[in-house]
C-alpha cells in the first residue's frame, strides 16, 4: 500500500473540488439570498484540508499501484460526500444536522435523488444549485471512473465490455490513453447537458431552473428545485425532453462518443446492451399503460400516456423524477417501477441499478441451462452480440448478484430494525442500492422523517450501489489491507 | 492451352486429372512436397516443379512467362494470391485463378478489382454449401446446376413412383403443367443415355435432366415423383467449413443441428453460429442420434473430412430414420458404390469445383460449365458472339446449327429471358446458349462452334 500516492491523489482531488464551491457563491450574489457565506466558508475549510493533506506529500513521485485505485475510487465518494456536507452544515436555512446534511451531499454525489429537504421553494438559489451541481459532478465522476478506471481494477458493469463485446465498444479504452479517454467522455457528458438545458429552457423553464434540471437529469440523480418535482412545470413538452435525455443518459456513454465521432447512429443498434435497453423500457412502458388505461387510473388517454411514459423512464433508468404520486398508483404498479429499478441503465451510463448487461447476462445463462437440458451433449455458449462471453465473466455476474441481494437483505433488516414498516423498509433499501431516489410509503417524498440509524444504512446502501458492491466490500477484507 | 497449377492437393489434382484429360492442355504443377508430385507424375501426364509457389524463382521455373493461365489451388489463401500477384506483376501471365477460402477475403471484392491480379476466385467451399444448399431447398433433386447467374437451372431427379408423368411421353408434359417452361434434355436409364424427343415415355427409376426457370422447379419435380415435403429439420455431421457455411445459410430457415467431434473446434462453431445448435459427440454415435431425434430429421448431412466416416454415419442416420441423407464424397469409385444404395445423393466435391474451373479453360466464350454423371457429360453455358457472316450459331435456327452428336441445345437466355430451345429458335447475338453434352470428348467441336472467325474445325 502505498499510502502516500493515495494521500498524495486524495488531496489534489479535495483542492479541485474547493474549486466547485465557488459558482454556488456566484449563484448566492446574483439572487441575493445571503447564503454565500457558507459556500466561502467550505471553499476555505475544503481547500485547506486538501493542501493539509497534499503539502505533506507533494514530493511523492511513487506511481499508483493498481490497488490502490480501490481505495481511490472508494475514498473519492466517501471523503467528497462528506466535505460536500460542509455548505449544507454551515448555512443558516435550511438547519441541517450532521446526518442529514451528509445524506444530501451523498445523495447527491451518489446521483441518487433522495433527499431529507422539504420546502425546495422556499429554499436559497444557492442551495439549490448546489445540489444539482453535486449531482452533476457526482455523474461525471461516474462516467469516468466506471469507463476509465473501475475497468482497470477489473471491477463494475464495463468490465464486461472491455473483456468480451462485439463491434464498437470491443477497445473500450476510446482513445489509447486514459487521460484523452477521461476528456472525450467529459466532453460527452458536457455536450448532452448544454443540449438538455437549451431544450428545456426552450421548452418554457427559466435558465436557472433549466440548467439545474439539466444537471440532474444527465447525471440521473432526480434532485429538483422543487418539491414536486418535474410535476411542478404541468408541461407535458418538459415531461417529454426530460423523458428523451432521462433515456440517452441511460446508455453506455462509449457508445455515445464513438456515435458522434463516427457521425452515425449504427452503433447503438450493434450494442446487445443498448437493445436490451431499449426493450426493456419499451416492455415497461407498454404494460404500465396498459395498466394505467385499463384501471382508468387517468381520466384522458394523453394523461396515462405522458404519466405513465415519465414515470417508467424515470424509475427505470432509476432518475427519479416524479410527475405523479405513482407511489399510490394502483395495484402492482408501485412494485413493479421500483423493482424495475434493480435493472437500472446500462453499464458507463450514470444510471443505478445491477446494469442492463448484467441481466442480460443471467438471462442468457438460465435459457442456456434449459437448452441443456434438452440437448445434453450441446455446446451452447453465452453470447453478447456475436461472441463468446467468457464463463468467468457469467460468473462475476452471478457473484455481483448474489452479493447484490445480500446486502439488500442486511440493509433491509436494518431499516426494519430502525422502525420503518416493510413496504417503507423495502423501498427505502432499493431506492438508495439502485440510486433511485423516491420510494414508497414513509419514504415516498423524502427521507425527511427516517431516524438517524435508517439514514446511515441508506447512506451505506447509496455508496455500495455506486460503487457496484465490490470495490467497497474489498476494503473491508484483510486481505486487501496486508503488504 | 498450357495451364501452371499451384498445389497439388485434392483440388489441384482433380483439376489436373480432369484438364489432362483434353488433348490440348499442357499441365505443370507446384507443389512443395516432391513424394506427392511423384505420385502424381506416375499417374498423369504433367510435368512437375518442387518449390514454393509463391516464389518467383519457382514460378519461373515452372514456365510462368509461356503459360496463358495459372490456377493456384494451394491450401494458403495468402499464397494463392501472391503467387498470382508475383506471376502478373513480373512474368505477365495472362490469366490468373486463385482459389479462395476465406470469406474475410471473398466478401471484399474491390480487393481483387484492381488490387491484386487476381482475375477470378474460386471457393470451393462456397461452391459445395451452395449445391447442398440448393438440395435442401428443392428436396427430391438429385443435382441443381445454375445458369445465366441463376435465371435458369438444369435439375437432375430419378423419376419415383407418384410422379405424374411416369409411363407417360415427355410431350404431355405441356399438357401436365401448362403454364411452366420447361424441357427434359436427357434421360438416363440403367446407365445409357437416352436423347429423349416428345415420344420418349419416362420409366421408374429414369434419372431425368430437365432445364426450368428457378421458380418452377418445384412444379417439374411433382411430375417426376411425389413431392416431398419442404425440409425443416437438418442434421448436419461436421463442423468444418462447409459444414458451419451450411449450418450458418440455413439457421435462420431451418432447425438445424451440427455435429462436431472436436470439443475445441465445437466451441469454436457454436461461437460462430446463432440459432443452429452445436452438438459436440461423434456423428457415428447411436446414442447421440437417437437423444437428437434423428428420425424426425428430414435431411441429415455428413461434410466432415473423412469419405469413410461420411458414409457410414449417413447410412447409419439412414437406418435409424432420417428422411434423406447426403454425404461429402470425394473418391469417385466410392461415389458409385453408394449411389444405388443407401445414401440417397453423394455430393463430389471436386466435381463442383472442377466445373467452375473449367469454364476458364475452354476457348470461345465459355461462362459456366457444370460436370455430370462423374464427369462423363456436361452442360454448358456458352454466350454466342459475332454475325451471321463470322459465327456458325448467331442467326441460325436450332435445327440448322451443326451440332456434335451427343450434343442438343437446350435452353437460350436473351437478356432477361429465358427461351425453351425449339427447332426454329433462331439464336441472335449475345444470346446465353445452354447446351447439353451426353458424351464430353465432343466438346472440342461445341468450342469451335461457338468461336468467332475461325474458318472450319
Amino acid at each position: 500500500m502505498t499510502r502516500a500516492a493515495v494521500q498524495r491523489v486524495l488531496g489534489l482531488l479535495l483542492t479541485m473540488f474547493s474549486g466547485t464551491m465557488l459558482i454556488p457563491i456566484f449563484v448566492s450574489i446574483l439572487y441575493a439570498d445571503h447564503a454565500w457565506g457558507a459556500f466561502a466558508g467550505s471553499f476555505f475549510i475544503i481547500l485547506g484540508s486538501g493542501l493539509l493533506i497534499w503539502l505533506p506529500v507533494r514530493g511523492e513521485r511513487r506511481e499508483l499501484r493498481l490497488r490502490d485505485g480501490f481505495l481511490v475510487v472508494a475514498l473519492f465518494w466517501v471523503v467528497l460526500g462528506l466535505f460536500g456536507a460542509a455548505p449544507f452544515l454551515l448555512v443558516e436555512y435550511p438547519e441541517m444536522g450532521f446526518t442529514d446534511a451528509v445524506f444530501e451531499s451523498i445523495s447527491g454525489l451518489t446521483t441518487t435523488g433522495a433527499t431529507i429537504l422539504t420546502g425546495l421553494d422556499t429554499l436559497p438559489k444557492s442551495i439549490l444549485y448546489y445540489r444539482q451541481q453535486l449531482q452533476w459532478f457526482g455523474g461525471l465522476g461516474i462516467i469516468v471512473l466506471a469507463v476509465a478506471v473501475l475497468p482497470m481494477l477489473g471491477v463494475g458493469g464495463m468490465q464486461l465490455y472491455r473483456a468480451e463485446t462485439p463491434g464498437p465498444v470491443k477497445d473500450t479504452k476510446l482513445t489509447p490513453r486514459i487521460t484523452e479517454t477521461a476528456k472525450a467522455l467529459w466532453c460527452v457528458y458536457l455536450g448532452i447537458t448544454v443540449a438538455c438545458a437549451l431544450a428545456y429552457w426552450v421548452a418554457g423553464m427559466n435558465p436557472f431552473d433549466a440548467i439545474c434540471h439539466a444537471f440532474s437529469t444527465v447525471a440521473i440523480g432526480g434532485f429538483s428545485t422543487y418539491d414536486a418535482s418535474i410535476g411542478h412545470f404541468n408541461s407535458p413538452l418538459i415531461d417529454m425532453i426530460a423523458v428523451v435525455f432521462m433515456f440517452i443518459a441511460g446508455v453506455n456513454f462509449s457508445l455515445h462518443f464513438l456515435a458522434w465521432r463516427a457521425t452515425s447512429l449504427k452503433g447503438y443498434l450493434l450494442d446487445s446492451e443498448f437493445c436490451a435497453y431499449l426493450k426493456f423500457l419499451g416492455f415497461l412502458t407498454v404494460a404500465v399503460l396498459l395498466y394505467l388505461y385499463w384501471v382508468g387510473y387517468y381520466g384522458t388517454l394523453f394523461e396515462t400516456f405522458t404519466k405513465g411514459l415519465f414515470q417508467v423512464v424515470s424509475i427505470g433508468t432509476t432518475t427519479g423524477f416524479t410527475t405523479a404520486d405513482f407511489a399510490a398508483w394502483p395495484g402492482a404498479l408501485p412494485i413493479i417501477l421500483i423493482l424495475s429499478s434493480f435493472i437500472g441503465g446500462c453499464a458507463g451510463s450514470t444510471a443505478g441499478g445491477m446494469k442492463v448487461i448484467r441481466w442480460l447476462l443471467m438471462y442468457k445463462q438460465g435459457l442456456r441451462e434449459v437448452q441443456r437440458l434438452v440437448h445434453p451433449s450441446a455446446e451452447i455458449p453465452v453470447k453478447l452480440g456475436s461472441r463468446r462471453v467468457h464463463h468467468r465473466v457469467v460468473d462475476a455476474v452471478w457473484g455481483f448478484f448474489a452479493v447484490y441481494v445480500l446486502v439488500f437483505g442486511v440493509l433491509l433488516i436494518i431499516q426494519l430494525a430502525s422502525g420503518l414498516e416493510f413496504v417503507s423498509s423495502f423501498a427505502a433499501v432499493a431506492v438508495t442500492l439502485n440510486n433511485l431516489g423516491p420510494g414508497l410509503g414513509e419514504v415516498a417524498s423524502g427521507f425527511g422523517d427516517v431516524g438517524a440509524v435508517g439514514k446511515w444504512s441508506a447512506i451505506c446502501g447509496m455508496l455500495l450501489g455506486r460503487l457496484e458492491i465490490f470495490t467497497l466490500l474489498v476494503l473491508i477484507t484483510p486481505t486487501f489491507w496486508r503488504p | 492451352m498450357k495451364i501452371l497449377i499451384l498445389g497439388a492437393g485434392q483440388v489441384g489434382s482433380t483439376a489436373a486429372h480432369s484438364l489432362v484429360r483434353e488433348e490440348a492442355n499442357e499441365v505443370t504443377i507446384v507443389d512443395h512436397d516432391p513424394e506427392v508430385l511423384r505420385e502424381l507424375q506416375d499417374r498423369l501426364d504433367v510435368r512437375t516443379v518442387v518449390g514454393h509457389a509463391a516464389y518467383p524463382e519457382v514460378l519461373e521455373r515452372a514456365g510462368a512467362r509461356e503459360v496463358d493461365m495459372i490456377i493456384a489451388l494451394t491450401n494458403s489463401d495468402e499464397i494463392n494470391m501472391t503467387a498470382c500477384h508475383v506471376a502478373y506483376t513480373l512474368f505477365r501471365t495472362p490469366r490468373r485463378i486463385a482459389r479462395i477460402r476465406a470469406v474475410e477475403y471473398t466478401s471484399r471484392q474491390a480487393l481483387f478489382r484492381g488490387g491484386l491480379a487476381v482475375d477470378f476466385i474460386i471457393s470451393p467451399e462456397a461452391l459445395v454449401t451452395e449445391h447442398i444448399e440448393e438440395l435442401i431447398h428443392f428436396p427430391g433433386a438429385l443435382q441443381v446446376l445454375e445458369f445465366a447467374d441463376g435465371k435458369v437451372r438444369l435439375v437432375a431427379a430419378r423419376a419415383h413412383e407418384g410422379g405424374a408423368l411416369i409411363g407417360h411421353p415427355v410431350r404431355e408434359l405441356s399438357e401436365h403443367i401448362p403454364n411452366v417452361e420447361c424441357r427434359v434434355v436427357a434421360i438416363y436409364r440403367g446407365g445409357q443415355g437416352i436423347i429423349p424427343d416428345g415420344d420418349t415415355v419416362v420409366e421408374e427409376d429414369d434419372e431425368v435432366f430437365f432445364i426450368a426457370a428457378r421458380k418452377d422447379i418445384r412444379a417439374v419435380l411433382s411430375e417426376m415423383r411425389k413431392l416431398d415435403d419442404p425440409i425443416r429439420r437438418v442434421v448436419i455431421a461436421g463442423g468444418g467449413n462447409v459444414g458451419v457455411r451450411l449450418a450458418k445459410a440455413l439457421e435462420d430457415t431451418n432447425e438445424v443441428k451440427l455435429i462436431e467431434r472436436n470439443y475445441d473446434r465445437a466451441r469454436a462453431v457454436s461461437e460462430k453460429l446463432d440459432k443452429a445448435i452445436v452438438l459436440h459427440g461423434d456423428a457415428a454415435d447411436e446414442g447421440l442420434l437417437l437423444e437428437e431425434n434423428i428420425d424426425s430429421a428430414d435431411v441429415f448431412v455428413s461434410v466432415t473430412n473423412s469419405e469413410e466416416s461420411n458414409i457410414l454415419s449417413a447410412m447409419l442416420a439412414k437406418r435409424l430414420g432420417a428422411h434423406k441423407v447426403m454425404a461429402l464424397i470425394n473418391k469417385p469409385a466410392y461415389e458409385e458404390l453408394v449411389s444405388a444404395g443407401t445414401i440417397d445423393i453423394a455430393i463430389p466435391p471436386q466435381q463442383i469445383t472442377l466445373g467452375t474451373l473449367l469454364a476458364h479453360v475452354r476457348r470461345g466464350d465459355v461462362v459456366k460449365v457444370h460436370a455430370l454423371r462423374r464427369g462423363a457429360a456436361e452442360a454448358i453455358e456458352a454466350v454466342a458472339h459475332g454475325d451471321g457472316r463470322e459465327s456458325r450459331v448467331v442467326g441460325r435456327a436450332i435445327e440448322d446449327i451443326q451440332l456434335p452428336r451427343g450434343a442438343t441445345i437446350s435452353a437460350v437466355v436473351r437478356g432477361d429471358d429465358v427461351l425453351m430451345a425449339h427447332h426454329d429458335t433462331v439464336i441472335e447475338e449475345d444470346d446465353h446458349v445452354i447446351l447439353f453434352m451426353s458424351d464430353r470428348r465432343q466438346i472440342d467441336e461445341v468450342e469451335c462452334l461457338f468461336e468467332v472467325g475461325v474458318s472450319s474445325v
